[in-house]
């Protein structure tokens, strides 16, 4: 008796520690990212707007020649979005008027700390690696395009021309160089340092140095250190972010977080519907039962109603017509009795 | 039987078979073009807009409008509301076909159609809310099916089978109910996720509810509009049964709806309330979402209800037609209208004639698969052999 119970607070004890380990690690704790993960800082001050990164980018990884050459001035003169051709392109914007200085700005996917492809991926496709890069795995792909819909920067691409093994692009953050010790390609490409690779931790103290020494040059935000819970690309300027086609509105919430309460009302649902709809049933089936077993016992107690009502006026009938078939024997037998004295008596006369 | 069905002549060549033939032909083209020059050669979708028509009609308003399966199984088999009875095989029927032409248009439009089973037997990306509505809809799917089966059964003849499937009948329609209410919401709440994209008068935390409402209204309407074809069309095929429910069917399910569209427009006022978007109302986008409110939501739902107090068939009929209008005018408003409504008018997504092509060439085959079934099999009628049988 004894050991069994002490068995049983063993077991108990240990099935405690098993969950409680894992919810203290992942369900109570707040995940900020991984903190020593690498990201780029890019200041849109320093950028000339040469697009030498976009060429690296194109040459490391292996990206078709473009439809305009690289040192194409005129390209420039569109916004242009990343797509298969392009992991990163550099926009510009004229904030300063056609006379003033333009700005110019690096678009490349931004290394969510808590990625909304990753989060919409059916496939799991995407995986956010602790080094910081969001990177994406062709090999698993459907190709249902939900990751595109859900980037709230535009940033995956796909391969609409591609019959048989059409892929999602977008930029990886040089995750192989990276992996081996190289910088990205158009970090190591920028010839005017606008693009500064680093630890994340590192590049926000760094960027807010930088808008503490030349608070003139710089608008007091780090673009990517909160948005959207986080980013591991991370940007300042010196023109308001929105003039430069940057969102302004998306929040800080990540991701994960927009759908997880539809997703915890799954569980809820498979176990109480059935018991609700079963018990409905069940309801309907008894109040059915119940419904025909009383109109049984109506139909029975009406039949049994007729009958004795029926039996009673047979009855009353049968007597009726016993008295009279009697009184018509004592009349009849009255009435011979009485032609008999007649005729005893005229045979006399 | 007591009266003999009237036979109609139903030639070969008739309008609707060379109709359909060719579009079916059409569909085939498309077909080979969209595998062989992938989704660029027949769709304008692009890298911002990577859903078309082929998501925001075929699969947004296909499941929506096949939502009448679930509803009528339930309102019949749980509710034991026995009067509608007539009602359940068209809808499973109609949910059945309605599925399957949306897992078949889901082939046109993912890039690796062959690869569908992957987020099941490869990799589960349990994170995403597509997962739920793909686990979701394979499984209603395979609920549908075996719904379904008992009349195949019964046209050829398997009796053992079918009894074995009609025993599991409550069964089913409980687990149609769960999987429904599942995926009917998820397909809302896939937009949760785009807060940024999507108008703030149609994103709303509720999404997944406002799905899930309306998609009970989109499924009792398109019993009674689909009822009002097949009596036109297919009338020689129904026993007297059917005949005589119809009319009851129609109030009862014109009475539902009414009820259910009158929830929805609460519920919809609510999160208009929770969003604090009254100021939005003013503007263009305001103006279309107040014609989806009063005019699509609103109206059918009053109109509903004076059809059902005058006892006006024709009136709840029309209703009908106007309510799943409605519906598809709300899930294109999600998915394409008011999606990426901060673009420029020059990035915004139109669909390609193709794609359009491909979208009638599934529901051609959808229609040409329900008229083979309903004028084969026992949907409109009891089987002889099984008459009393439930």
């Amino acid at each position: 008796m004894s050991t069994s119970r002490r068995k049983f607070l063993k077991w108990l004890t240990a099935a405690g520690a098993a969950s409680a380990l894992p919810s203290v690690a992942e369900g109570h704790g707040h995940f900020t990212g991984y903190s020593d993960s690498y990201g780029v800082l890019h200041d849109t001050t320093l950028c000339v707007g040469c697009r030498s990164c976009e060429k690296a980018c194109n040459e490391v990884n292996d990206l078709p020649a473009p439809d305009r050459p690289f040192d194409d001035p005129t390209v420039l003169s569109d916004v242009r979005r990343t797509d298969e051709k392009a992991y990163t392109v550099v926009n510009r914007y004229d904030v300063n008027g056609p006379s003033g200085s333009p700005v110019f700005r690096k678009l490349q996917c931004n290394h969510c700390k808590e990625p909304a492809c990753a989060s919409a991926c059916f496939v799991g496709a995407f995986t956010k690696t602790p080094e910081g890069a969001v990177v994406y795995d062709a090999s698993v792909c459907v190709g249902c395009r939900y990751c595109l819909m859900a980037c709230p920067f535009d940033i995956p691409a796909y391969e609409y021309n591609k019959a048989l093994e059409p892929r999602v692009m977008k930029c990886t953050m040089c995750h192989p160089r990276v992996a081996e010790g190289k910088l990205p390609g158009c970090v190591e490409a920028c010839p005017m340092e606008a693009l500064t690779f680093g630890k994340r931790d590192d590049l926000i103290t760094i960027a807010r140095e930088r808008i503490r020494k030349y608070p003139d040059r710089y608008i007091d935000h780090v673009y990517g250190e909160t948005e959207v819970g986080g980013t591991n690309w991370l940007y300042i300027t010196g023109a308001p972010f929105e003039t430069l086609g940057f969102r302004t509105d998306l929040g800080v919430t990540p991701a994960p977080e927009l759908t997880s309460g539809a997703l915890a009302m799954v569980p809820v649902v498979i176990g109480v519907w059935p018991a609700l709809l079963g018990g409905i049933y069940i309801m309907s089936q008894r109040k059915e039962k119940i419904a025909n077993q009383e109109k049984a016992a109506a139909v029975k107690d009406a039949i049994n109603t007729t009958q004795a009502k029926a039996d009673a006026a047979l009855k009353a009938a049968t007597e009726k017509a016993k008295n009279e078939k009697d009184k018509a024997v004592e009349k009849a037998v009255k009435k011979a009795l009485d032609d008999a004295a007649k005729q005893t008596g005229g045979g006399e006369a | 039987m007591a009266d003999e069905p009237m036979v109609v002549e139903r030639p070969l060549l008739s309008k609707f078979n060379v109709i359909a033939g060719l579009i079916i032909l059409v569909g085939l083209w498309l077909t080979f073009k969209r595998f062989t020059g992938g989704l660029g050669a027949v769709s304008n979708l692009d890298h911002s807009n990577p859903w078309g028509i082929w998501i925001g009609f075929d699969l947004l308003c296909g499941v929506a409008l096949a939502a009448g399966g679930y509803t009528t199984a339930a309102a019949v088999e749980i509710f034991n509301m026995k009067k509608f009875h007539a009602a359940v095989r068209p809808a499973i029927l109609t949910g059945f076909l309605g599925y399957s032409m949306v897992v078949f248009a889901l082939l046109y439009d993912v890039g690796r159609p062959w690869r569908l089973p992957y987020p099941f037997a490869v990799n589960q990306g349990v994170t995403s809310v597509m997962f739920e509505v793909g686990a979701c809809v394979a499984l209603y799917l395979t609920v549908l099916f075996l719904e379904f089966s008992p009349v195949a059964l019964e046209w050829l003849g398997a009796k053992k089978i079918r009894a074995v499937v009609v025993r599991l009948t409550i069964l089913l329609t409980i687990l149609g109910v769960v999987l429904s209410t599942l995926h009917q919401s998820s397909l809302g709440a896939m937009y949760l996720l785009v807060p940024s994209k999507l108008h703030p008068l149609w994103y709303s935390p509720y999404l997944p509810v406002f799905f899930f409402v309306s998609s009970i209204a989109a499924g009792l309407s398109m019993v009674i509009f689909e009822g009002s074809l097949s009596h036109r069309f297919f009338k020689d095929k129904m026993d007297d049964e059917h005949r005589k429910s119809a009319n009851d069917i129609v109030l009862g399910f014109g009475k539902g709806c009414s009820m259910v569209l009158a929830a929805y427009f609460a519920i919809k006022v609510f999160g208009l309330a929770l969003g604090n978007n009254w100021n939005l109302l003013g503007t263009g986008y305001g103006l279309w979402f107040m014609v989806e409110m009063l005019g699509f939501v609103l109206l059918p739902c009053l109109l509903y209800a004076i059809g059902v107090r005058e006892k006006n068939v024709t009136l709840i009929k029309w209703t009908a037609l106007w309510t799943v209008l409605g519906i598809v005018i709300n899930r294109l408003n999600i998915v394409l209208i008011c999606f990426n409504w901060q673009l420029p008018a020059d990035q915004r997504y139109f669909p390609h004639w193709m794609e359009i092509g491909i979208s009638v060439f599934v529901i051609t085959v959808g229609i040409v698969v329900f008229r083979f079934i309903v004028t084969r099999m026992p949907i409109f009628f009891e089987h002889p052999d099984y008459k009393e049988a439930h």
